[in-house]
């Protein structure tokens, strides 16, 4: 199948505003007799949901927590990139723009990324309007700091909880609308399955995660704002809920998946302790801004990091990367740390980390404006390790943290399948190969806030006047009976493991092979032992309890199961594509020096992939991306 | 090093169930773990033994989700200051202690399986006034409002609530002030938040009563806050409710009209 991005005629700077004008309208009038399902109540769900609900349109609003306010946006610390310029240090809509297409490593769209740049501005006026309270300075005027891939300050920022702060907007605006009706807002219900009738989204299977029931919802359009799928690979920085069940129910039912192999490990987290370990937690970039990445010069150290004396230690960010020092994209300075661990230059008792150092910054500043920057940060920090950041250095380590890969949508966010629409990390997005920091947050909040409410129109309009298919349609009997027997299945295995032991083992898998660096054999391997595993899991998965109430083991089981055909197309994406780039680091692919080699020749496309069957390697549908304006070249951050 | 620990565990059905304590040995628990992966293996232990795993609510792990939440030996969150449940760390356990773990208990907060409750009286409160109203697209350039840093400070510090319900948890009258104030004080001290100021305490407040007991200024509230929620916000709250109760009726009615868009 042809991939249509619809990406509007014209110059790159008047596309946006062209298309909007040539979109269909749905009048305000007409708008109350559709109905729209929003699955997810995030920045880009709820955003989505909360617009869309004071545009006129009827919203139901889905997400797995106990309240919408709980989304893992919540945990985004660092902050949120505008092209304001407010620091007039040369920033504009063109370089926000530029820094992006780069810093994705000319892996993404430039006509998604310049209109995102363009919207950063109205995000930050938007939210300023809602009470969000970001930093500000004396005089009263918004202030920003500095964040990777930039050599300008252009992140607005609340604390080190900008996330936080940015959720509790959206949350708000939402629950204002769940207040007037124009929102139905639907919490501890979790999505298990997209209906597609007559090659089209009509709805959704749901199950009240609190009395099991399985529900029908059906309506104009589906927008899918699910969020991301790092946590396939176990560990990683996400929350434990974040799942990739929406989007992959999405893809068996025919939605293209988008580059999943695309994946950020982020380079400051908290090293891993034991095997006990949940999770990750990461340590902001912005602290990058103060702290000196830095490790033993010579394997094996053992001594406390006071101890070490100056000479001895290796800067290897500032050493390696002059001009970006310690602020190099996500990708390099993940790429760097693993480096130096691998090459046995790791600190702390086991060797797996390195150091984030502040005493230099502390020396410069103060502690007093070090505590205000970034204290909270360094009380979870201590919370966690036990040690206290003001005097030692904080070990850091990369940690799965983001997917740039997603669902692939065109330019108005809509799948390959008409009525289904994906928004914030779930879709393939606008990040390329790499996210900057601080743009994951600019990217949910345009999609939700913006995008999604102005191009939904031109899919609604040519349904004006017909009722969503109803929830008795054979489609809807099908797929509700598909999840019935689904959850029955699990329940039913009664084996010997819980989905965790299968998880844990499964990310391993992906971390090891599919994680920052990966070769033909790795992946090879991979593909085989994530088969063998999952055939293992079906047959030998443990749930106590039933279907018909309250069970965690069973939705975390559903969830696992899902990331089990996600891992295997990770794998076979990334053997796919024979180059470097981004976070895709393939070792047979890198430049004498060590860095990602990009072949734009052959492989300056989108993979597209249509599932064939559970273990079957999927089909390959290719969108070619094309560079008018900011011409690929190698990335350099010397 | 590694821990013994006796936990005795709240084990309820669901809302009718009556509920009852359990008790369990968790062997070799790791003084790195988190309170929560302390759970996670003992739940593992439960699965090998054929027995239902405790549930419990959790999401981010990292402190900023407010999701989890439990009664430990008494308290809400445990005893460290300023931490929530998942960032709570066995370190600051002995071998050979006893631990009680307990939902939230408040009339408002229903109990629906163990240690999970129902705190959706919560999004009640938000969604009677706990916003400013900006339909998007309407704003103007952000710039053009001037916040001084004092004052975004101040909303930054009440902003900081998670929506746990520790608060709720550990007063001995099951009052939400603390909660309450902390949006009202977020939203009401910002120069965005004064169209709206007076019918927004006014509705949160009345909200939050038809849920929630009563406020007897015992503090235990901000004593369990893992976001250092501060007492002051319920001061302030209490002014500009009083404030508002004491304007013009007419003017406050039609401010409500606006706000809800009538």
């Amino acid at each position: 199948m042809e991939l249509d991005a619809k990406i509007p005629a014209g110059p790159l700077a008047e596309k946006w505003d062209n298309h909007k004008f040539n979109s269909k309208l749905v009048a305000p009038q007409n708008r109350r007799k559709f109905s729209i399902i929003v699955i997810g109540t995030g920045l880009a769900g709820g955003a989505a949901a909360a617009t869309l609900g004071e545009m006129g349109y009827n919203v139901k609003s889905f997400c797995f927590q106990d309240s919408a306010r709980r989304a893992h946006s919540i945990a985004a610390q660092g902050g949120i990139n505008a092209a304001k310029n407010y620091k007039n240090d040369g920033d504009s809509v063109y370089r926000l723009f530029y820094d992006t297409i780069k810093g994705g490593d000319y892996r993404s769209r430039e006509a998604n990324v310049y209109r995102l740049a363009q919207i950063s501005r109205n995000i930050i006026d938007q939210c300023a309007a809602q009470g969000v309270p970001f930093a500000r300075e004396y005089g009263g005027l918004l202030d920003n700091r500095s964040f990777g891939g930039a050599q300008v300050s252009r992140t607005f920022y609340a604390r080190g909880q900008t996330g936080q702060q940015l959720e509790l907007g959206a949350y708000q605006a939402l629950m204002r609308q769940v207040e007037l009706g124009s929102v139905e807002l639907h919490t501890r219900h979790e999505m298990l399955d997209l209906v597609v009738a007559g090659g089209r989204a009509v709805g959704v299977i749901v199950r009240d995660l609190v009395t099991g029931e399985v529900q029908s919802h059906s309506a104009h359009a589906v927008v899918l704002a699910s969020g991301g799928y790092n946590n396939a690979f176990y560990l990683s920085t996400g929350a434990k809920g974040c799942n990739v069940t929406a989007t992959w129910r999405a893809h068996r039912k025919g939605a293209y998946f988008a580059n999943p192999c695309f994946t950020q490990i982020h380079p400051t987290c908290i090293p891993v302790s034991g095997d006990y370990q949940s999770k990750l937690t990461l340590m902001s970039e912005s602290l990058r801004n103060d702290g000196r990445v830095w490790t033993a010069s010579v394997t094996g150290e053992t001594r406390e990091p006071g101890d070490i004396p100056e000479a001895e230690r290796d800067y290897f960010l500032e050493r390696r990367y002059p001009s970006f020092g310690n602020l190099v994209p996500r990708d390099v300075a993940s790429r760097a740390a693993k480096k130096v661990v691998d090459d046995g230059f790791g600190v702390g008792t086991i060797h797996n980390g390195v150091y984030l150092d502040f005493s230099d910054a502390m020396k410069r500043l103060g502690r007093a404006t070090i505590e205000q920057r970034y204290g909270n940060l360094f009380d979870m920090y201590a919370k966690i390790t036990g040690d206290d950041p003001y005097k030692t250095p904080m070990r850091i380590y990369p940690a799965a943290h983001y997917a740039m890969g997603g669902l692939w949508v065109d330019y108005n966010l809509m799948s390959n399948l008409p009525g289904l629409f994906v928004a914030g990390e779930a879709n393939f997005s606008d990040h390329g190969a790499n996210r900057l920091g601080a743009s994951a947050l600019m990217q949910g909040l345009a999609d939700g806030y913006f995008v999604l409410p102005a191009t939904i129109a031109g899919e609604l309009a040519n349904q004006l006047g017909s009722a969503p298919v109803s929830t008795s349609d054979p489609a809807f009997r099908e797929a509700e009976e598909a999840v019935r027997e689904r959850v029955a299945h699990l329940v039913g295995i009664k084996g010997e493991h819980s989905a965790d032991h299968y998880h844990r083992k499964l990310g391993r898998i992906l971390w090891d092979y599919c994680g920052m660096a990966r070769t033909t054999e790795g992946l090879t391997k991979a593909i085989d032992e994530i088969g063998e595993l999952r055939e293992d899991f079906w047959k030998n998965l443990k749930i106590i309890g039933d279907g018909a109430g309250f069970n965690q083991s069973l939705e975390r089981a559903g969830r696992v199961a899902d990331f089990f055909e996600l891992g295997e197309l990770m794998c076979r994406d990334a053997l796919n594509r024979e180059e470097s780039c981004g976070g895709h680091f393939r070792e047979e692919h890198q430049t004498p020096d060590g860095e990602a080699l990009r072949d734009d020749e052959n492989f300056a496309y989108v993979a597209a992939w249509e599932f064939a069957g559970v273990g079957k390697p999927e089909t390959l549908h290719k969108e070619q991306l094309e560079f008018e304006y900011a011409h690929p070249t190698q990335r350099s951050y010397k | 090093m590694n821990l013994s620990l006796t936990l005795k565990v709240w084990r309820q059905n669901g809302p009718s169930d009556e509920g009852r304590f359990e008790t369990y040995q968790a062997n070799e628990i790791n003084d790195h773990m988190s309170f929560l992966e302390m759970l996670d293996v003992v739940n593992e232990q439960l699965l090998s033994e054929n027995k239902e795993p405790i549930a419990f609510d959790h999401d981010c792990r990292e402190g900023i989700c407010g999701s989890c939440g439990v009664v430990i030996n008494g308290t809400p969150h445990g005893p460290n200051a300023a931490t929530t449940t998942c960032q709570l760390h066995m370190r600051y356990f002995k071998s050979g202690d006893t631990i009680t773990v307990e939902p939230w208990r408040a009339r408002a907060f229903p109990i629906i399986k163990d240690l999970v409750v129902d705190r959706g009286a919560f999004d009640k409160i938000i969604q009677s006034g706990g916003f400013i109203t900006a339909p998007t697209g309407g704003a103007q350039e952000a710039n053009l409002t001037l916040v001084p840093k004092s004052v975004a400070d101040i909303a930054m510090d009440a902003a900081a609530c998670i929506g746990c319900g520790a608060c709720v948890a550990a007063c001995p009258n099951g009052a939400a002030q603390l909660f309450t104030s902390a949006k009202v004080s977020h939203l009401n001290v910002l120069p965005q938040g004064q169209p709206e100021r007076w019918a927004r305490v006014t509705s949160m407040v009345d909200t939050m009563e038809t849920y929630f007991g009563s406020c007897t200024n015992f503090g235990e509230c901000e004593a369990v806050c893992p976001a250092g929620i501060s007492l002051d916000f319920i001061a302030r709250m209490n002014r500009d409710y009083l404030k508002a109760k004491f304007k013009d009726r007419r003017s406050q009615i039609r401010q409500v009209d606006v706000a809800d868009g009538a």
